[in-house]
């Protein structure tokens, strides 16, 4: 990352955490702004345009969902990293569904969660080792060749590999190593299991999507 | 008929016969005297277990008993016209409706022995309303409140026909005549004294209902602060107790994480416990607390518990003690379990040092042996490697034998 430091939004409705990610992030990234409801996170987002926007899963009124729908409407290029404390498959599913390009716990370090602000920035996924255990369990069945898009509907033999050493605690470049392809490659195999993770019909995903049990 | 025999203890066929009998002689007096011993016989022969197993679907299925005792009144009033007694149409057919209108009533107001002791309440009360409140208490409100619209159905209907048997009798007999204005008058009250009273009714049955809900929040408010007090409050006094050690505060931040994530998912572990997924965690759980280290678990797919799948755990713990030991730092431990069709693999993996298995003194076989041993007595087998960026890997992998299929979903 020679390019200068990520622009980034934090939106949270907890005020401590918020400064405790900035705190962690400090020299690291930019942080332009901060908001804690749906209605100040719009407004800061659309003003600032950061490359980044932290966002909280939980939120009164509608949670991070509701940002990334309401942004969109306007800056629909704006990229989002999923910051919760809930590693609950309803809530991971649901925001990546509505467009976060990633997804990480907030007792991720802030080393670790630097790195991920800039993949994201980059136009990469960010998945967690328990992400990639939601995706590979939703996946995992066999469905009726008739109802399967085979695009979206199953992955690829080496998205599994990829997805199965994400889930065991690999980094890229870990994962490059052992698979004997690019870093570059392995980018492309998690950003194409997002695409799918979030355009895919299949059942467990709309399920976890629909029933997302998010705290007002 | 037979249903009624077996009630009050005598063979249908004697009964029969005797009851026809018995109403030729008296001259009908005797089906008077029938109604009122089917109402009453029943509430005293609760004592007998035979009587109680027959009466408690025939108490449910008022609908089928009304229909039986307006049949049995019409075939007997039917009998007697044949045999040229002075029953006429104008008495035959009131007095049917009457008796269906009468057997659904009593079917209404008898007491239901499946809901127990409420049931001697709401029966002396009389009250469709209360008896409703009372059991609310003790089963599931909703299918209460459907029992208790059909009850009203049931009563409502059963009183109409009772009605209109009466009108029916009196009109078809000319006795109306200058009452039929009367008769009229009357029906337009109760229709009104009815729709006066219906809002009361529903309301009262409204409050009821919130009354209810409202004990049942304060009852789940408690409870979620009782559970707060002993479980949350506890630790984090106890985390200011020990301010000073911050590996120790951080293990007990982690072990109320956890429980509290546990209570919150509402024991969706404890129905799958005894299967390998939620084994591994335990196991995990119990090393984070142990050996005060950060264990991240993630599981796919799930299986019973059987023999290899328990060689398959045994080895994981091993290897998960290993790390905890020698490689907890920098943290956290991950542990990945993927349940396949065919087999199942554990990896456990650290960010430690690392070793060389190779120079591993001889003295110190843990590994060698409780893991990768016991893998291959298993039928399976281990590996522990060298992650690239350092730590160290240990993968198991064991196929799952036929029997053993039946967890994937």
């Amino acid at each position: 990352m020679n390019s200068p430091l990520p622009t980034v939004v934090i939106v949270d409705d907890h005020a401590l955490l918020r400064s405790g990610v900035r705190s962690e992030l400090e020299g690291m990234v930019e942080v332009r702004g901060e908001a804690e409801t749906v209605e100040e996170a719009v407004g800061v987002i659309l003003r600032e345009k950061p490359d980044v926007v932290l966002l909280d899963v939980h939120m009164p009124g509608g949670g991070g969902v509701e940002v990334i729908r309401q942004v969109a409407r306007d800056r629909p290029a704006q990229q989002f990293l999923a910051l919760s404390v809930s590693d609950a498959a309803e809530d991971v599913i649901a925001v990546i569904r509505a467009g976060a390009r990633g997804y990480v716990t907030k007792s991720i370090s802030g080393e670790d969660l630097a790195a991920a602000i800039g993949r994201i920035r980059d136009g990469d996924a960010v998945f967690s080792p328990r992400l990639a255990g939601f995706v590979l369990d939703a996946f995992k069945g066999e469905i009726p060749e008739a109802e399967a898009d085979p695009e979206l509907d199953q992955l690829t033999l080496r998205e599994r590999e990829v997805l199965r050493l994400i889930a065991r605690g690999y980094l890229y470049k870990e994962i490059a190593l052992r698979l004997d392809i690019s870093p570059k490659t392995v980018e492309a195999h998690v950003s194409a299991v997002l695409r799918k993770l979030q355009l895919s019909n299949r059942h467990e995903l709309s399920r976890w999507a629909a029933d997302r049990r998010l705290v007002e | 008929m037979a249903g009624l025999g077996t009630r009050i203890g005598v063979d249908p066929v004697v009964l029969r016969i005797g009851f026809v009998i018995g109403a030729i002689l008296s001259g009908g007096l005797l089906l008077l005297a029938y109604v009122v011993a089917w109402a009453a016989l029943p509430a005293e022969g609760q004592a007998s277990g035979a009587a109680m197993r027959y009466r408690l679907p025939k108490v449910r299925s008022d609908w089928r008993v009304a229909t039986g005792v307006g049949l049995l009144v019409l075939s007997i009033l039917l009998a007697f016209r044949e045999l040229g007694i002075w029953w006429s149409d104008a008495l035959v057919w009131p007095l049917v409706l009457a008796a269906f209108g009468a057997a659904l009533l009593w079917g209404h107001f008898r007491p239901q022995e499946t809901s127990g002791e409420a049931a001697p309440r709401a029966w002396a009360a009389g009250d469709p309303a209360t008896a409703g409140a009372d059991h609310a208490t003790t089963e599931d409100g909703r299918a209460q409140a459907r029992a208790r619209i059909a009850d009203l159905y049931r009563g409502v209907f059963g009183v109409l026909f009772v009605i209109g048997a009466g009108l029916l009798f009196l009109s078809s007999n000319d006795f109306l005549g200058g009452l039929r204005d009367a008769a009229l008058t009357s029906v337009v009250v109760v229709v009104a004294v009815g729709l006066i009273l219906a809002p009361f009714l529903w309301r009262l049955g409204r409050n009821l209902a919130t009354e209810r809900a409202e004990r049942v929040r304060s009852e789940e408010r408690a409870e979620v602060a009782a559970h707060l007090h002993d479980s949350v409050l506890q630790t984090l006094t106890l985390m200011q107790k020990r301010a000073d050690d911050p590996r120790e505060v951080a293990a007990l931040a982690r072990k109320q994480e956890r429980e509290l994530r546990d209570w919150l998912a509402g024991g969706d572990r404890r129905a799958s416990e005894g299967n390998f997924a939620a084994a591994l965690r335990s196991a995990a759980e119990k090393i984070e607390d142990d050996h005060r280290v950060a264990v991240e678990v993630v599981v796919v797919g799930d299986a019973p518990l059987d023999e290899r799948a328990e060689a398959a755990l045994g080895a994981a713990r091993e290897a998960l003690l290993n790390a905890a030991k020698h490689a907890a730092e920098p943290g956290p431990i991950r542990v990945y379990a993927e349940i396949g069709p065919d087999a199942i693999e554990v990896f456990v993996r650290d960010h430690g040092a690392g070793f060389d298995l190779g120079t591993v003194p001889a003295d110190r076989r843990g590994v060698r042996e409780s893991i990768i041993g016991r893998m291959v007595r298993a039928g399976g087998r281990a590996e522990v490697r060298a992650v690239p960026d350092g730590g160290t890997e240990v993968g198991i992998t064991i196929a799952r034998t036929a029997s053993s299929t039946g967890g994937e979903r």
